[in-house]
């Protein structure tokens, strides 16, 4: 029963997290994902939420066995 | 060919999403998907050709810029990148279409990009293309690291407007 949650780019660096399995039921929505893995931190404002693949805002429900994640800004092209 | 490619079939007719990890030359791309959409279609299916390639400057926001490191999130990369391609075809009528991005490490003058619309005629080919290329720079999961001169690195926050 868990939820995989990525980040990238400045995420990765200043969170010092790649990859962390949470628990799903601590892990309702997105957003609530992101402070199951990251202890609390506040999220900032820029942060970019995925989820399976897609982009979705942080309220939007998450199950088990989803992939999060969360990074800044694009910068590709 | 050398590199990793995804290929799916628009109309029956290949187009690729190609995701690099060394220095590619954009001509090269290009007449391999040719062959591909003439040993499908046959030759003169195509009309107009339209392409935009990224290159590497060697600054940025006033500073010397001597490397770069994308970063991405492969998976969700291939998938916005194909999404990107299936909307711009059901956009416009087009033949076939193409997506090449660099990741890891490069350096000025390496090309970053190729987007590439082949259709019947020059209308849709240049307005899908630039859609492949906007699309590309808002929901495409890449990030650009520079390395300045002093060999300090700095993540680049955002992307230059599209339009002038």
């Amino acid at each position: 029963m868990s939820i995989k949650v990525k980040f990238f780019a400045t995420l990765r660096e200043s969170l010092d997290i790649d990859q962390v399995d949470v628990d799903a039921a601590k892990a309702p929505t997105v957003a609530d994902a992101w402070h199951a893995a990251t202890a609390g931190a506040v999220m900032p404002d820029h942060v970019l939420c995925a989820l399976n693949l897609e982009h979705v805002p942080p309220e939007t429900a998450v199950s088990d066995g989803d992939e999060v994640a969360f990074f800044p800004p694009v910068t590709g092209g | 060919m050398r590199w990793p490619s995804f290929h799916r079939s628009l109309a029956g007719k290949p187009v690729a999403v190609i995701l690099l990890e060394q220095s590619f030359d954009p001509a090269e791309l290009l007449n391999a998907q040719q062959a591909q959409i003439d040993a499908a279609a046959g030759e003169g299916s195509y009309g107009a050709l339209a392409t935009f390639v990224g290159t590497m400057r060697d600054s940025n926001e006033g500073d010397a810029v001597v490397a770069m490191r994308l970063e991405h999130y492969p998976e969700m990369t291939e998938q916005q990148l194909q999404k990107i391609i299936d909307t711009a075809s059901q956009r416009w009528p087009l033949i076939d279409a193409l997506i090449a991005h660099r990741v890891g490490e490069i350096v000025p003058g390496d090309p970053i990009v190729l987007t590439a619309v082949w259709s019947k005629h020059r209308a849709a080919a240049f307005d899908a293309c630039r859609y492949l290329m906007e699309a590309l720079k808002t929901d495409a999961t890449f990030w650009k690291k520079e390395t300045l001169a002093d060999n300090s690195e700095r993540w680049v926050e955002r992307n230059t407007p599209g339009y002038s």
